[in-house]
């Protein structure tokens, strides 16, 4: 069944007047008739209402620094946030040099009261000590939790003197949970410190061979980043920094040498994207490696970008062998799949991303949304301009970057830029909702009350999300699949990624245990039997097994 | 793994590294979901409402519901009141619960937002309660969360209502699995004694699949119960750390006579806690307790050759580590390290002697052993570096000191969110001791067979 404007706002009628004036601009029916439909996103959640929604520190210290292998990373506060922030995420990282590896420690300032009264400075620089002393890692962030900026400590002060100290990069992201509206707001705080302190500060000048890369927003959840470049190697594009995920200091210092900028995750990192171009003139291509079409066409527009005719064949071989590979594996699995319906709602890109993996595999995408986007995300990077900043977004900075004297290069020529950029999206995402069919769903911030409504009508048989709403389908009889970490299995990514992707949701489809779920005693009466004609007083009753 | 960890040990005091605690708002959301029909409301960021809620979830695989006041720069600011009441409003129209459990973090704690106050000047639907904790994340650990939302439970709703107290007593069962509780609930039926338990999450984080899904399902206790627990003639609190505050509570507010006793994990214990009973009620211990315990005693004795004399590292929250050294001690085990990432002295709390408590146990047993209060991971692992043991035992965060150091490792506490079941199992009373034996063996014997050459492999052991 499908969702008109009558359905949504009879759901919508059980909010609150004002709460529901409110969310009625977080939903739309998609309709292409309508030459531009606007979504409200990235604007305060309600309190009280059940969001999926996380803070500035989960979207800074949680998804952008924390995959940076080689670094420390200091989270001042009371305990909580650093505990929670350890080792949930599933952004897998290797190391050759294992004593440089520090992605499983938590370390946390864990303030005590005193800290809150009294300041929390001091401790915060004898932890820097303690972990360069004990731990000794060439690079240490400082991320802030809620009552850091209350209290007024100056992290960033402490960095400094930490960093004349022991003359080890320290640098400190005041990314306090209330900051902004949600996760977004942090990834923000992340990137401007990283461009500013980080990205450039290594000695190369040239990139090591032509075909050299970057991958932004790419967090290596589940390996997913290893099956990416396992492909762009054998074609052969050198990667120098993943942004973050298997990310290192050491590469990211050197980021600036790339002659192109892959961003797969637009929401939480088209902020250094943005810069890099402007700083060193390298342009960024919106890839999406989700779905085997997608890899395909994102292949070929980077191949199309650098221009040179061998590299467009050895594309073409790679692509030929990899669908060869691929395409029986993938025949059973459609067969299971072939008229299904999904919900995909996740965190920033992969709400879009999954869908056209979800397609090939036969299953259309009925409901659609992001947890943290903004407009741009959906309605594309046209809207930006016409994006009115609130006392929210107010208060993240804008980094202003300028040309590198030294190191800005135009990498391709304007002429040629401009010819591209009408076939590949050269600096432009269009966003989601020109992707999804007719009298589709779009929901920004998707909260429990309607998670629950929206499945109860458009009965899908499958729901893409994340934990805290993972097991309530479940109840339902539902199948889940996490999409953010996918639950635990994956890579998702690329060409074999999609095969993985395929069995995963196919096992969930078919595992047996969906058969039990109705006792068998339920649909059947206690008794079963015949009576017989009452003749008088005695009536007897024939009871059968 | 953890390669970045030296052997020499030195003296660190600017935090912890690789913690063995969590902050106090978990806690307080764990608990008030022990209370029927209850949502649990966090008074912060939404960001701390989405941990607590993602690892409440992954510790049970079930849904975790609560709500927050999602507090923006500007509330920080001006402070949380409006935040708080259109929750409120906008919780009872929306989920409808019969509770709201509200508790502070320490964005809230930190600005100073007077809870009670606001409160009171909400409009509450009638026959709903708000009821509300204080949980600053800077003090204690998720245990003393748990301690004062239970406490909040008795400020709120426990009343004396009755001249002479009722043949019931209250059960604060402390932060233990919903297959603790029922487990706890099952030995008091077999007791034949009338009781509250609460909080009682046992059909709150456990409910079965059925195909429909109902945000309040049957379980948690009763707010009329809640209320009842000021008319019973005993409260015994399950670990002091836990519980023994809200009961000291409940003894000042409604006379009620609080006895905290450990954990009932293990043979001693769990007697201890039969004996309480026993003693308070006039009730006697029924056979069928009797014979559970002897068929524990009965293994203790035919399979001691499996554990005697091994090393041990555990690790965890004070009440489960000083009821499970006991236990292991009563194995014939040598626990050498004993760490909890909690403060030894919990705010307000009654108990503050977790290390004594611990040392004293082991000198009995002449083991030389360390313990530590507000210890960390990073610290244990060290320890271990420098003395090898033959078992660690303690939450998932565990696995990864015993893949370094290679040794058997046996998962018990909060949160293990590697394996499945175990939040629908018992480790308290008879067979949860029996449970927690058969766990020890089997990675202690799986490590003899993997590591046994050919000649030694054995087919009964």
């Amino acid at each position: 069944m499908a969702i008109d404007e009558k359905t949504l706002d009879a759901i919508l009628n059980e909010y609150p007047a004002k709460v529901k004036r409110n969310r009625k601009k977080h939903i739309i029916i998609r309709d292409s008739a309508v030459e531009h439909q606007e979504i409200e996103a990235n604007t305060r959640t309600i309190p009280g209402i059940m969001t999926n929604r996380g803070c500035a520190f989960a979207g800074c210290k949680g998804v952008v620094l924390g995959p940076l292998k080689d670094m420390v990373h200091i989270v001042h506060g009371p305990i909580g946030c650093a505990y929670y922030s350890w080792l949930t995420r599933r952004n897998k990282a290797k190391s050759e040099d294992p004593t440089q590896n520090f992605l499983h420690y938590c370390v946390s300032t864990d303030m005590q009261e005193s800290d809150i009264v009294f300041g929390g400075e001091k401790k915060l620089a004898r932890m820097i000590d303690e972990v360069v002393e004990i731990l000794g890692p060439k690079a240490i962030t400082i991320s802030a939790t809620c009552p850091v900026g209350l209290i007024g400590d100056d992290i960033q002060q402490v960095a400094k003197e930490a960093r004349k100290k022991h003359g080890v990069n320290i640098t400190a992201y005041n990314c306090e949970g209330y900051k902004g509206v949600s996760q977004s707001a942090g990834h923000h705080i992340a990137n401007n410190g990283l461009m500013e302190n980080i990205i450039g500060e290594g000695d190369m000048e040239d990139p090591p061979i032509r075909y050299t890369i970057n991958i932004l927003g790419e967090y290596n959840i589940g390996g997913d980043s290893w099956e990416v470049e396992r492909v762009l190697k054998e074609i052969g594009y050198q990667v120098q920094a993943v942004m973050t995920g298997n990310g290192s200091y050491e590469d990211l210092k050197n980021a600036h040498v790339a002659q192109l900028n892959l961003v797969q995750c637009h929401r939480s990192i088209n902020y250094i994207a943005s810069m890099l171009e402007t700083k060193y003139g390298t342009p960024w291509l919106k890839v999406n490696f989700i779905g085997i079409k997608a890899t395909i066409e994102s292949l070929r527009n980077m191949a199309l970008y650098f221009g040179d005719e061998e590299l467009i064949n050895k594309t073409e071989e790679v692509i030929t062998r990899e669908l060869e590979e691929i395409e029986p594996l993938l025949e059973p699995y459609r067969k299971i799949c072939a008229g299904k319906t999904t919900f995909c709602f996740v965190g920033g890109s992969r709400g879009h991303h999954y869908q056209g993996l979800y397609g090939e595999l036969g299953i259309s995408t009925v409901l659609a949304g992001y947890e943290f986007a903004h407009r741009d995300d959906y309605e594309g990077r046209e809207v930006i301009p016409n994006i009115k900043p609130d006392a929210d977004s107010k208060n993240i900075p804008d980094l202003h970057v300028s040309p590198d004297e030294s190191r800005y290069r135009l990498k391709i020529p304007q002429e040629r830029m401009e010819e591209l950029k009408t076939k590949i999206p050269l600096s432009y995402y269009s966003g989601m909702n020109v992707t999804m069919a007719e009298g589709s769903i779009i929901v920004d911030d998707l909260n429990h009350y309607e998670t629950e409504e929206f499945i109860k009508i458009l009965k899908p048989d499958i729901f893409s999300s994340g934990i805290k709403d993972k097991y309530i389908p479940h109840k339902m009889g539902i199948p889940c699949k996490q999409l953010h970490n996918y639950d635990y299995s994956g890579p998702y990514a690329g060409f074999r990624g999609s095969v993985n992707f395929a069995r995963d949701i196919c096992m969930s489809f078919t595992t047996p245990a969906w058969n039990f779920m109705v006792p068998p005693w339920k649909d059947k009466p206690l008794l079963e039997g015949t009576v017989a004609q009452c003749n008088g007083a005695a009536c007897t009753v024939n009871q059968a097994r | 793994m953890l390669d970045c960890t030296p052997k020499e040990i030195k003296a660190r005091s600017g935090g912890v590294i690789n913690p063995a605690k969590t902050c106090q708002p978990i806690g307080a959301m764990y608990a008030a979901l022990g209370i029927h029909s209850c949502m649990p409301h966090s008074h912060g960021s939404q960001g701390c409402c989405s941990y607590h809620r993602m690892h409440l979830t992954r510790h049970f695989r079930d849904p975790v519901v609560a709500t927050t006041s999602s507090f923006t720069e500007g509330a920080s600011v001006f402070g949380g009141v409006s935040n708080l009441k259109t929750s409120i409003k906008n919780v009872f129209e929306v989920y409808n619960p019969d509770v709201m459990a509200v508790h502070t973090t320490c964005l809230s704690e930190t600005i100073g937002d007077d809870l009670p106050s606001i409160i009171k000047s909400t409009e509450i639907p009638e026959g709903k309660l708000v009821i509300h904790a204080n949980t600053p994340s800077y003090q204690g650990s998720h245990i003393t969360g748990f301690s004062n939302m239970t406490k909040g439970m008795v400020n709120y709703l426990s009343t004396a209502t009755t001249e002479v107290k009722k043949e019931q007593v209250n059960i604060i069962p402390g932060f233990v699995n919903p297959g603790d509780m029922r487990e706890i609930k099952r030995m008091m039926q077999l007791m034949g004694i009338k009781y509250i338990m609460f909080p009682d999450t046992s059909g709150v984080v456990d409910s079965p699949i059925t195909g429909q899904y109902t945000m309040f399902g049957r379980g948690g206790t009763r707010v009329e119960d809640i209320r009842d627990t000021g008319n019973s003639k005993l409260t015994l609190a399950l670990g002091g750390y836990a519980s023994g505050d809200p009961a000291i509570q409940l003894e000042r507010k409604c006379k009620v006579p609080a006895v905290a006793i450990k954990t009932p994990l293990g043979v001693k214990a769990t007697d201890e806690f039969l004996l309480a009973l026993r003693q308070a009620f006039a009730a006697e211990v029924p056979y069928e307790l009797e014979e559970e315990r002897g068929q524990l005693v009965d293994i203790m004795v035919d399979t001691h050759y499996h554990f005697h004399g091994k090393k041990v590292a555990i690790f965890g929250d004070p009440d489960i580590l000083i009821a499970l050294t006991e236990f292991v001690l009563s194995l014939g085990m040598q626990p050498l390290y004993v760490l909890t990432g909690t403060p030894a002295g919990t705010i307000g709390g009654p108990v503050g002697t977790f290390e004594k408590e611990v040392k004293s146990m082991l000198e009995q047993a002449g083991v030389d052993g360390k313990v530590k209060a507000a210890g960390d991971l990073f610290e244990l692992h060290q320890w271990i570096k420098n003395g090898p043991v033959d078992l660690l035992m303690g939450n998932t965060y565990g696995k990864y000191i015993a893949r370094a150091e290679d040794i058997p490792f046996v998962r018990v506490g909060f949160p293990i969110l590697d394996r499945s079941v175990q939040p629908y199992l018992p480790i308290v009373g008879y067979k949860g001791a029996m449970r927690l034996l058969e766990m020890i063996s089997n990675a202690l014997l799986d490590r003899a067979d993997r590591d046994a050459a050919d000649e030694d492999f054995e087919l009964v052991m």
